[in-house]
């Protein structure tokens, strides 16, 4: 009991020498008693501080994970200071025009951050009544997800890709691009690279440079060279940020975090060296909850004007969307948008393949008096002809083109229109909604009109016929 | 704190803490750890060292840090003041915290279940001298409009009831009776009661499962419909549908009263339930869908021990109410997510694991779980049901995974969900192919009863057409549609009709979102009609083509659009013409 009380007297206490170094774990013995998530520093033979949290804490030791790698260290001249408090960043709207590494502190030349307001970097979870279900359509200016995926403000989006496909081109197009009709609200964007190249982290850069959005971007960078480790807090870092902005600063904020399959892997990493039992493919059991810890920071909250809508991309390994960093992604997420190879071989910008890619949210933010009443119907419409095309498709490839019955060559047709003109676009081509939709019209005019199942007689009267 | 100090911390790892030092803690106590005054539960005794599962985030919890018991297992409180409430895992109110801590949930709260202060209009039914047992009834409070909330005895008290309140309003801790049991001491009754979660609260006898818990969505209705008191597993991928078939249920189904249990799901999802269903009215009674909804809500990101406790707390609730006599159905999204916290528990505990880092004793879990399900005749005499509607979200939609597979042994109704069918955008995505229901032949007769014996015939039929065609399709695939003759294309015609017109159902159409029984049978009969008729007029002669293009078969597919639940009559004046196009056909090939 007295060491309980004289925990407080005792945090900041420094000790040197530590018993074993693993990766990135450091195990201490014989130490105060130290608080579970409780923030370290790490200081090395030459004075080099590095941080770290405490992974577990027991009467006989504690076991520290070091954000900024344990190269270098020793055992006997490791010091190790325990600061009594969780890890924290200062978080401020200054922040935004800046580039920070994935700790929060800056990288770009400028002075250290400094601000009165200081949050855990964990977060807490949000009380579900306190959110606010999100409904403002957000128009990205790209048709297929306007169309037939639609993003709303507050959702949280993955973009499912795979190694080369062109998904920076698209996150920097809707970052550029999403508006809300009818207001002239901007977006202020963090970012957060995990584990990416440098060319990647220059892409974005220079393309928030050229739009001239740059000093409403906050940059959060720790890319392929630095520590994996780091890539655990860099989300988390981004996030604390985002939610000061939205809900301490009633700013609309879009997240875009890249690339989940980085942090995924240095969690993995970190669980197998704590010797922990592994679920599927060695990820940790509690990847799931994790990831949703990361995922669930985004949305609205009642009585309040900030919004957090997240954009996660996510490279699939071996373009296999039933890997268990996708799958549980989108378990967590409200839809995803799917790129498909074989799209993007055919030339096709953005290569989103139709069928697997939803929004959930898209119901409650289209129609009338939010984007045009045919919506509904017209996504679902494109939604069922574009899915039997694949069956047309499919038995083409077997039994030949010729063989077909006039009504699935009007489906082929039909499939080869709404891939070249609807799906496909310019990379700086921003479309308004109507212009999509009449699109989407354009393209199902293809088809006879017995086929239209799910469009009412009024709708086709007066979008089909004119 | 009155609690007294049963240890202290040895070791934190995430939710599960070591406790060292235990002097007289007992299994499953309710705990509260540190300073910080965490919720926990001990769930293992080893000598003088205990296991603890914690309720909340652990961060800055240090070892030594004491760890006081509550002397009782993880209750929920039973009374007046649940219905329309959302509560967290272990039956917190969720409004309430979010009063006292703003957006984020802090730790360390504690808020009682039920309402202190307000007080509720009693009306005793019992007097004094009244020999008295767990379940009788000792009055009611009028809690919503249609729900008559009985206040029960605790199922294990019994003897004489010494004196009771007269009519009046108390609250829920006022004393409403006192009870002098057998050896002569005297026990207070109040509005509520407590009741531990694990425990199954006990019942006479389970009942026949007979009557189908009516969804009015036609496709679980008519093909794989479920017993009042029975269990169904709805598994799949993500994006197939679990959420909105759940909501469907918990909007249309005829259950008296609905648990609705976000265990390990979205926060949106949860704020869609609490948004929508106050403003949703309820077809039968007339009034708002949230007067007879209580919302659990552990979400993804709330720490995942309550999410292992939120399925209990759910059941032990419905349990309350099913021994009022009520018929409750129990929607748990998802079961998944439950088994996953079992396992990160486990794991944490440093257990041996089974398949895929699952427990072994995860069948045990499910089995006790799916369990509570039933239709019970109550202690009191009365009969009430709880029914269990489980998604599972199994991995890569992949069936074979532990959760799904041990979870098909302990249930009686499947609905596969199908990733083809979502992606097509047809919902509900319940595959024909993939589900079963085992209630089907115990219900026949009520159905025969309500509809007709014609019901079952039609509905055979029709099942015998789904199978056909997924063979058909097979070799449509390989040769091409023409290759086949034209009563099998027929068959193929047949199923994309019914598949069209009637399996699939939009939950956002307002005549389309909920079918009666009797619109469904009617539906059902007009497709199968068709059917009949139309191969009997293919072997006469007639083509495919024409038989698409008799002028009633627009009205067939757009009937579940047209024909409102309140009035039935279009539907038969479609059989009429159908009858007539039909017999017309005939007379041209005679």
């Amino acid at each position: 009991m007295l060491e309980q009380e004289n925990r407080h007297l005792l945090s900041g206490r420094e000790y040197i020498g530590v018993n074993k170094i693993d990766g990135p774990l450091i195990f201490v013995s014989k130490t105060h008693p130290v608080g579970y998530r409780e923030l370290i520093e790490c200081v090395d033979a030459d004075g080099k501080v590095r941080l770290g949290i405490v992974l577990e804490s027991s009467t006989d030791a504690v076991v520290v994970q070091i954000f900024e790698g344990t190269a270098g260290l020793t055992l006997p001249n490791t010091r190790i200071r325990f600061s009594g408090r969780p890890l924290t960043i200062s978080v401020s709207k200054d922040m935004l025009g800046r580039v920070f590494n994935g700790l929060g502190h800056p990288i770009d030349g400028g002075p250290p951050q400094r601000s009165d307001i200081e949050l855990d970097v964990n977060g807490m979870a949000i009380n579900p009544t306190a959110r606010q279900y999100p409904r403002d359509f957000i128009q990205t200016g790209i048709s297929v997800i306007d169309g037939m995926n639609t993003l709303i403000r507050g959702q949280k989006l993955p973009i499912f890709s795979g190694n080369g496909l062109p998904h920076n081109e698209l996150a920097a197009q809707i970052a550029r691009q999403a508006k809300i009709r009818g207001t002239d609200t901007e977006f202020a964007v963090v970012f957060a690279a995990m584990g990416v190249k440098h060319d990647v982290a220059q892409f974005f850069i220079r393309s928030f440079e050229e739009s001239g959005v740059l000093e409403n971007v906050a940059l959060f960078l720790s890319l392929a060279d630095d520590p994996s480790i780091e890539r655990l807090i860099t989300p988390r870092t981004a996030l604390t940020l985002a939610e000061h902005l939205a809900f301490n600063e009633d700013m609309h904020v879009l997240v875009i975090m890249t690339d989940m399959t980085n942090y995924c892997e240095s969690l993995r990493e970190i669980s197998t060296i704590r010797g922990e039992i592994p679920s599927r493919k060695g990820y940790p059991g509690y990847l799931y909850s994790d990831l949703a810890e990361l995922y669930e920071r985004s949305g609205m909250i009642k009585g309040h004007n900030g919004s957090i809508t997240s954009l996660p991309i996510l490279t699939m390994p071996n373009d296999d969307i039933s890997h268990p960093i996708p799958d549980l992604s989108g378990y967590i997420t409200e839809g995803q948008i799917v790129f498909e190879r074989e799209m993007d071989g055919r030339g096709i910008y953005p290569p989103i393949a139709g069928l697997p890619s939803l929004s959930r949210l898209m119901k409650d933010g289209i129609g009338e008096g939010m984007t045009r009443e045919d919506h509904p119907h017209l996504a679902s419409q494109l939604f069922a002809a574009y899915s039997y095309v694949k069956d047309v498709r499919n038995l083409a490839s077997v039994i030949g083109e010729e063989e077909l019955t006039p009504l699935d060559h009007d489906y082929l047709e039909f499939g080869r229109e709404f891939e070249q003109k609807f799906v496909s676009q310019r990379k700086d081509e921003e479309r308004s909604i109507e212009q999509t939709l009449n699109l989407g019209w354009e393209v199902l005019k293809f088809l006879p009109v017995e086929e239209l199942h799910r469009i009412t007689e009024e709708e086709i009267e007066k979008f089909y016929g004119a | 704190m009155s609690d007294r100090i049963i240890g202290q911390v040895k070791r934190v790892n995430g939710p599960v803490i070591e406790v060292m030092g235990i002097t007289d803690a007992h299994m499953f106590e309710l705990v509260r750890v540190g300073q910080e005054n965490l919720i926990g539960e001990l769930i293992k005794l080893d000598s003088d060292c205990a296991v603890v599962q914690v309720y909340e985030d652990t961060s800055g919890i240090a070892p030594y840090a004491p760890v006081y018991g509550a002397g009782m297992q993880l209750s929920v409180e039973l009374g007046p003041g649940m219905i329309g409430t959302i509560y967290d895992g272990i039956q917190r109110p969720l409004e309430a915290i979010r009063e006292m801590s703003e957006i984020y949930i802090k730790r360390g709260i504690t808020i009682p279940s039920l309402n202190r202060e307000k007080k509720w209009h009693f009306i005793p039914s019992v007097k004094e001298g009244d020999n008295i047992s767990g379940g009788t009834v000792l009055g009611t409070v009028q809690e919503t409009e249609n729900i008559l909330h009985k206040i029960l005895v605790p199922p294990l008290d019994k003897g004489i009831l010494e004196s009771v309140v007269p009519e009046g309003d108390y609250t829920v801790e006022d004393v409403i009776a006192v009870l002098r049991t057998d050896d002569s001491q005297t026990k207070d009754l109040f509005l509520m009661h407590k009741w531990p979660i694990r425990v199954q609260r006990p019942t006479q006898q389970r009942l026949p499962l007979d009557v189908p818990l009516i969804t009015g969505q036609r496709v679980i209705d008519t093909l794989f419909p479920v017993a009042k008191g029975g269990t169904v597993a709805i598994p799949g991928g993500f994006g197939t549908g679990k959420t909105m078939t759940q909501q469907a249920l918990a909007k249309w189904c005829d259950a008296d009263l609905i648990v609705y249990i976000g265990c390990g799901e979205r926060g949106n999802e949860i704020t869609d339930v609490l948004t929508e269903f106050p403003k949703l009215i309820d077809p039968r009674s007339g009034r708002s869908l949230m007067e007879r909804t209580i919302l659990i809500a552990n979400t993804s990101n709330m720490p995942v021990s309550a999410r292992e406790a939120s399925i209990y707390t759910g059941i032990t609730m419905a349990e309350y109410f099913r021994d009022q006599g009520y018929d409750v159905a129990v929607m748990a999204d998802s079961t998944s997510r439950w088994a996953e916290a079992l396992r990160e528990l486990s794991g944490r505990m440093e257990e041996m694991p089974a398949e895929e880092g699952f427990p072994a004793y995860l069948p045990t879990k499910i089995a006790e779980f799916y369990e509570r399900a039933g239709s019970m005749e109550t202690l009191n005499g009365d009969s009430g049901s709880v029914t269990i509607i489980g998604a599972v979200s199994p991995p890569a939609g992949d069936f074979s995974e532990p959760v799904t597979q041990h979870t098909k042994r302990f249930i009686r109704c499947f609905w596969g969900l199908d990733r083809n069918l979502a992606n097509a955008r047809h919902y509900p995505a319940i595959s024909w192919i993939d589900s079963y229901s085992e209630y089907l032949e115990e219900m026949s007769s009520w159905w025969a009863d309500q509809v007709g014996a014609e019901w079952l015939e039609d509905r055979t039929e029709i099942m015998g057409l789904l199978h056909k065609e997924v063979r058909l399709q097979q070799v449509v695939k390989l040769v091409g549609p023409d290759a086949l003759p034209d009563t099998q294309r027929f068959i193929l015609e047949v199923c994309t009709l019914f598949k069209n017109a009637f399996l699939q159902q939009n939950a956002y159409d307002k005549i389309d979102t909920f079918s009666i029984v009797e619109k469904q049978a009617k539906m059902l009969h007009i497709i199968v009609m068709y059917w009949k008729r139309g191969l009997q007029a293919i072997k006469n002669g007639t083509t495919l083509i024409k038989l698409r293009k008799i002028k009633v078969y627009q009205d067939i597919v757009k009937m579940k659009f047209t024909i409102p639940n309140e009035n039935l009559s279009g539907l038969d004046k479609i059989e009429a013409r159908l009858e007539r196009s039909m017999d017309q056909m005939e007379a041209l090939h005679a």
